[in-house]
This record gives structure tokens, sequence and C-alpha cells, in this order.
């Protein structure tokens, strides 16, 4: 039967986890964490997944909840809202490829200890985003080569590192891997630089393997989902903020110029919320436009979320614009979102050739 | 989430689609002939239940429950066998419906019929010449003398001008009373000799518009919808209506194909422009909020199939649809190049260049303001949508 709204369900995982998120991760955590130096919150990490966020989209036995990606992009989308920190979305994307893996003792091995969150997981994919153009080599159980831009390498224990030609390997922390921490804008998704030295690995998926494409679509569906969160927070944010603050008299939010450039900004990222559903459930329908779909929504709603964030600062006027008030915090988010995976131009020459244009 | 219909809704389809391949078949009708056919095929259809399924049966519709599913199955099949759907216009989407909710059971009884059949053209004498976005300013002024409403004043932007032989109008009948609390909604028979009618031609050369001049002409006592006075609020059934038409995706969809058809066609630096990489960003880009308007077409859909409130969505669909309309006109301009330069033949006069663009690139400002102009749509998604505080210049407080 036709539905294309969310389930009670899905609602009820979504304030579940706002709940817990407010609860776990206040503003002023969020805001020692920017200004000191790491991204790992443990205590916020710890009640996600012990909600069930790192099995969300696992099979029943492994100590999932057998949902789907449309329900896990959901709930990244409510922590891009609440500008959660640390690698949630690279972890939870570890655990579907070793589920899609097939590997039952890897399984076995892994995916309850991700499920619980008590193996921190990450993805090692940067600076040479897309899969046939990934560089690490892998020879006889062993990688040598280099990777930037990993998200939570100083807390991951377990790394995904794509590999030449487009294949995936699993590697625990180990001697032969080296981390160096790169200044990262985005101070609640720090980066590294990985360099593997001989490190032991076990390969996931050979270079070809059509699984790779799959996860590959399925990241840039949850960074759209955590896009479309984040750009979510700037146009509340802002319209809150026209409510209350008076100016001449009266609310600013009654003047039509700001009026109209906060409608505008609404404009960008409601109608954007039913194409990142669609996105994730034309991977989960494994569609035949579900790659296309998934890289246009990477490019429209990391554009939108860049966009709005801007227009948010100039809603707010200099208060924006200061440290203290935060809305920087999303603004970097937006940066991160944009070039992460690759981007918005990336995504759009591939969807034109996807279509066969 | 599910995209597709199930099998009920599937079931459905099939006998849909028999009944139209059955009885759908026009073979070389023309003019009159074909004209007489169409109307027979509509009284089939809706004897069957496929078409006017809100409109009952006393008043010449199918009368079915509200089923959004099966009213989407109809159109697609219909649409595909290129049947007649209902005779469009304003009378069925307009004034019907606010007839059935506000109408007495005269009116309807006089009314409802002719509309459906087609006989009635109803034109929406709502703008006037000084009267655009704030609507409940309208002058043009009606009195009750012996019995019938006299009418003078002036009204403008009528869509169908020309073929309209009725109209649903908004005049002040109460000059004393404030301004919303003047107006009345009144039916008005526009072949008369107090009425004149001009085309108002417009930015492509065509007149798709009438204006119409009311001079002392006459209307019958009883044909006002709702009561004196009350004229605005029986009106905002009816724009309601126009809102949720004009939203539609489909035809987004469609301009879009034409968009990256016209991209395979016209070359560029001597190759078919759709390979050149700044063009694919072009299309690409605009597609993203093509996507956006589908997706969202299909969540109002399914909101309306569960008898679920649409949000504030609903109010952006048609915004969202002309501001990218503007987007694929300044990508039509890029593209068709010099053939810009040159006046296309008018439509149904043979084959019509890439030139034939200047409608588009002309018609996307027409479309951002009927209906509500892009400004005051803003205005309703900050106010309703986002619960902004109300300009004070429009009834603030």
């Amino acid at each position: 039967m036709m539905r294309f709204h969310p389930t009670e369900e899905q609602l009820a995982i979504q304030d579940a986890l706002r709940g817990t998120l407010a609860d776990s991760f206040p503003k002023e955590r969020l805001h020692e964490l920017v200004d000191g130096d790491t991204d790992f919150d443990k205590p916020s990490w710890d009640a996600l997944m012990a909600l069930g966020l790192g099995g969300l989209a696992l099979p029943e036995i492994w100590g999932g909840a057998g949902l789907g990606l449309l329900d896990l992009a959901m709930a990244i989308e409510v922590l891009g809202d609440g500008a959660a920190a640390g690698p949630i979305l690279q972890h939870c994307l570890v655990a579907l490829a070793i589920a899609s893996s097939a590997s039952e003792e890897l399984k076995a091995r892994w995916l309850p200890e991700l499920a619980s969150g008590g193996t921190v997981a990450t993805v090692a994919w940067g600076g040479e985003w897309l899969p046939e153009k990934w560089t690490v080599k892998i020879e006889d159980g062993v990688l040598s080569g280099m990777v930037r831009y990993v998200p939570g390498a100083n807390a991951a224990h377990l790394f995904l590192v794509g590999t030449a030609g487009g294949g995936l390997a699993l590697c625990e922390l180990e001697a032969g891997m080296r981390v160096s921490a790169q200044h990262s804008s985005d101070r609640s998704r720090r980066t590294a630089t990985v360099t593997f030295k001989n490190a032991k690995a076990v390969e996931l998926f050979e270079p070809g393997d059509p699984t790779v494409a799959r996860l590959f679509d399925a990241a840039l569906v949850l960074i759209a989902a955590d896009a479309l969160g984040g750009a979510q927070h700037c146009v509340d944010l802002s319209v809150a903020y026209a409510k209350e603050r008076e100016q001449f008299g009266q609310p600013i939010g009654r003047f039509q110029a700001l009026k109209h450039q906060l409608a505008g900004m609404a404009l960008e990222v409601e109608p954007a919320r039913a194409m990142m559903w669609y996105a994730a459930y034309a991977w989960d329908m494994q569609l035949a436009e579900a790659s296309r779909a998934a890289a246009m929504a990477k490019a429209h709603i990391a554009d939108r979320f860049v966009s709005v964030a801007r227009a948010a600062v100039a809603a707010h006027g200099g208060i924006g614009y200061t440290w203290e008030y935060g809305l920087v915090i999303w603004f970097r988010r937006s940066m991160f979102d944009r070039a992460y995976l690759g981007s918005p131009a990336v995504h759009r020459a591939r969807a034109a050739d996807l279509a066969g244009w | 989430m599910d995209l597709s219909y199930g099998a009920e809704a599937e079931n459905y389809r099939s006998e849909v689609r028999a009944f139209v391949k059955r009885e759908w078949q026009p073979g070389e009708r023309r003019g009159s002939d074909l004209g007489a056919y169409i109307k027979n095929f509509r009284h089939r259809a809706t004897n069957e239940g496929l078409l006017y399924r809100f409109v009952p049966k006393r008043y010449g519709g199918s009368e079915q429950p509200v089923d959004v599913v099966r009213a989407q199955v109809i159109r697609e099949e219909f649409s595909r066998a290129r049947a007649p759907m209902e005779v469009g216009g304003n009378g069925m989407a307009m004034l019907v419906p606010t007839l059935l909710e506000r109408g007495t059971e005269a009116q309807r009884e006089r009314f409802i019929r002719p509309t459906v059949e087609g006989d009635y053209v109803w034109g929406q004498g709502y703008s006037e010449p000084g009267t655009g976005s704030d609507l409940a300013s309208v002058r043009t002024k009606g009195e009750l003398i012996d019995g019938e409403w006299v009418i003078n004043g002036q009204k403008i932007w009528t869509s169908q001008g020309g073929g309209a032989n009725y109209m649903f109008a908004l005049i002040r009948t109460e000059p004393q009373a404030k301004k919303h609390d003047g107006i009345s909604y009144l039916l008005i028979d526009l072949d008369q000799p107090g009425v004149t009618r001009r085309p108002i031609r417009q930015m492509t050369g065509d007149a798709g518009f009438y204006e119409f001049f009311f001079d002392n002409a006459k209307t019958p006592a009883d044909w006002i919808v709702g009561e004196r006075g009350e004229g605005w609020k029986v009106s905002r059934t009816t724009l309601k209506h126009e809102r949720a038409s004009i939203g539609s995706a489909a035809s987004l969809g469609a301009q879009f194909e034409k968009l990256v058809e016209l991209a395979r066609e016209v070359e560029r630096d001597g190759r078919p422009a759709i390979q050149d990489p700044e063009i694919r960003q072009l299309l690409t880009r605009i597609e993203g909020w093509v996507m956006a308007h589908r997706c969202s077409s299909y969540r109002l859909f399914s909101l309306a199939a569960a008898q679920e409130e649409p949000g504030i969505v609903q109010l952006m669909m048609k915004l969202l649809l002309t501001e990218t309309g503007h987007e694929i006109a300044l990508a039509a301009q890029e593209l068709i190049g010099d053939e810009a330069l040159l006046e296309p033949p008018p439509s149904g006069h043979g084959k019509r260049g890439p030139s034939k663009w200047l409608d588009q690139i002309m018609g996307s400002l027409g479309n951002s303001i009927a209906g509500g102009t892009t400004n005051i749509h803003r205005g309703i998604i900050a106010e309703r949508g986002l619960g902004l505080p109300r300009d004070l210049a429009m009834g603030g407080e």
C-alpha cells in the first residue's frame, strides 16, 4: 500500500534519539568539545548506542533492530540537527559493510560489538573519494598507503579501508598504522591522516564487487541525512531568534525582508526531506535509480545545508557571527558535509553519467 | 515507505485500463463529431465511477468515496491512453467545490450539471486593476435594486475569458462594512448587454486573459453564494482548491524532460550541448529541485491518502514549482543561444524550433504571478508555516 511519509515508529525513534542526545550531550558539552582537543564524547556515544543506534540497520541475530537504511538515515538526520560529535555515521557504515559480507566469522566477531558500541569503528576513504580512485594497496593481507580525512580515527579501533580499484578491507588498530590528527575545521567531527605500513587487514570486498558501490551509495544517503538535519537546525534557530529578538520596538520576524529570507530558507530545506527519504527508500528497495538518487541527494542537500547555514548567519546579524553563540558549529558542519565523500559537482557529474546523458 | 500502490489498486488499474481500452476509440472523428463522442465518453466514464468522483450523482457526478490512490490510478490510465478526463478550467476546479460546500440546493441544481457537461464555462472575477495581492480591496459595486443585483466596475486577469459564459466574482455589496466584511460572492451571466470583454495582450504576444467591464450588468438576487458580506470567506474555499491544483508535480517533471531533450538537440562547441560538462552541471543542479518537488508531491499524496494533515510543505509547492520554472527558463535561454533573437511561430502552426522556448522563458514569469505572487507565497510560508508574526499592514496586531 502506497505510503510515503514516516510511520509512528520512525517518528518515535527520532523522538527517542532527540531526547537522548539532548540529555547526554547538552549544549555546554558540545561547546566544551569544540573548544577542546577531541571530538569523541563517551557519555553521548554510550547513551546513543544503549538506545540501539549502532544496530538499527543490522539483522536481529547480531543484536540489531533489523531496520533499513531509511530508518538509519532518519536517525542520522536527528544527530545532524543536534550536531552529535564523533564518527557515528561512519561507525554505522562499517557495521553495514560487515553485515553485507559473506563472512559469518567476521559478523560474529564484530557485529555484536559494533551494535553495542563497545568497539568504535570508522571509515577510511578520504581524499580521493570515489571507489575507483582509492589508492591503498592490499597484498598478502597487508595494507600500505595513506588515507586523509578519516573522521574519528583517534577513537576508533576498527577501520574500513578503501583499497585500490575499489575494494574494502577491515583493519584493526595495530602497530603498522599511524594516525596523525589534522587541524580540522569541523571540530565536532575531526579528521586524521591514517598511514598504513604493512598493516594486517582482512579483505572484505574485492575491487569491482558491486557491494562496494552500494555501500558508497549508502554513505552518500547518510551524509545527505546529516546535512538535512543540520540545515533544519539552521532554519529553526533563525526562526526562533526572529520571534524573540526585538528592534524598533517589535520582533524582527515581523519585518517582511527577514520573513522572506526565512521563508526562502525553509523552502530550501523542507522539500529536501522527501528527497532524502526517496534516496534511502530507493537504496532499501534496490531500485535501478538508487545510485543516481543517492548522488543527487548528496549534491542537492549538502548544497542546501551550506546555503541555509550562510543565510542563518545573515538572518541573525552580529550574534550569528560570534563563536560563543554556536551557529558556527553548524556552519562548519555544512562545510564538512559538502566536501566529505566528494563535492556536489562531483556527484552531479556522476548523476549526469548515470542518466546516460 | 512504499511507493507501490498495492494489490487492490493494481486490480483497480486493470479494470480502468480495460474500460478505457474498450470505450475510448475516437478513430478518425474530427470537429463537432469528436466533441459529441468525447461528451458521450465522459458520460460512460462517469457511470463507471471514474470521472467527477466528488460530485453527487444528482448533479451529474459519480459520487465516489474519497480515494486519492484510485483517483491517481484513473489519471494515469486515462493519460496513458490519451483519453479525455473531466472538463478543465475554473468551473470544475473552483466553482463546483464551492457550490457543494456553500451553495444553496437551487444553485447546485442550476449550475453544477451544465458545468460538468462543459456547457457552462466559468471565468474567475477576483482581480481588479487596483486590486492585485490586496484582493479584499475589490471595488466593483453590486446594489440590490428591484430584486436583482446591479453591477458596475471592472474585473481583470480572467483566464478562459474568451470562452467563458459565466463568472463567479467578488463584488462589494456592503460599502459601509469593514473591508473583508463588505464583499459578496456573486454568479454572473456574461452574455448580456451590460458586460463588455476585452483580451489582454501579454508578454508572449498571446492573449491568455481577458478583462471585463460591468456597466449596469444584472444578476438575479439569489445568485449569491453564502450570505451578503460573506464573499471573502466563501472565496477562501475556492482559492484552496486552486493552490492545490497549480502545485501539481507532473508538469514540472515533463518540463525538465523537455529541457534535457533540448540539450540533446542543440549544439555547443560542435557537439550536443548535453555533453558539455557545464551544461551537465546546470541540468543536474536544476534536477535537484525537480526531484525535491516530485518526492514532496509523493509525500503530500501519501498524507492525503492517509487523511493526515499536509503540514508546511503544502504551502511551498507552488513556489517551488515557479522558482524551478525560472531556473529552467534561464537554462533554456543559455541552450537556445541565438534562437532567442527570433520570435517563435504561433503554436499550432507547424514545427517550431528551439525559439518556441520563448513561451516558457516568458511564461514562467506569468506562473509566478498567477495564483498569488511569489512574495505573497513567501509571506504565507513565513506566517502560516513558520509562525512568524503577521505584518501590521496586513492586519497583524
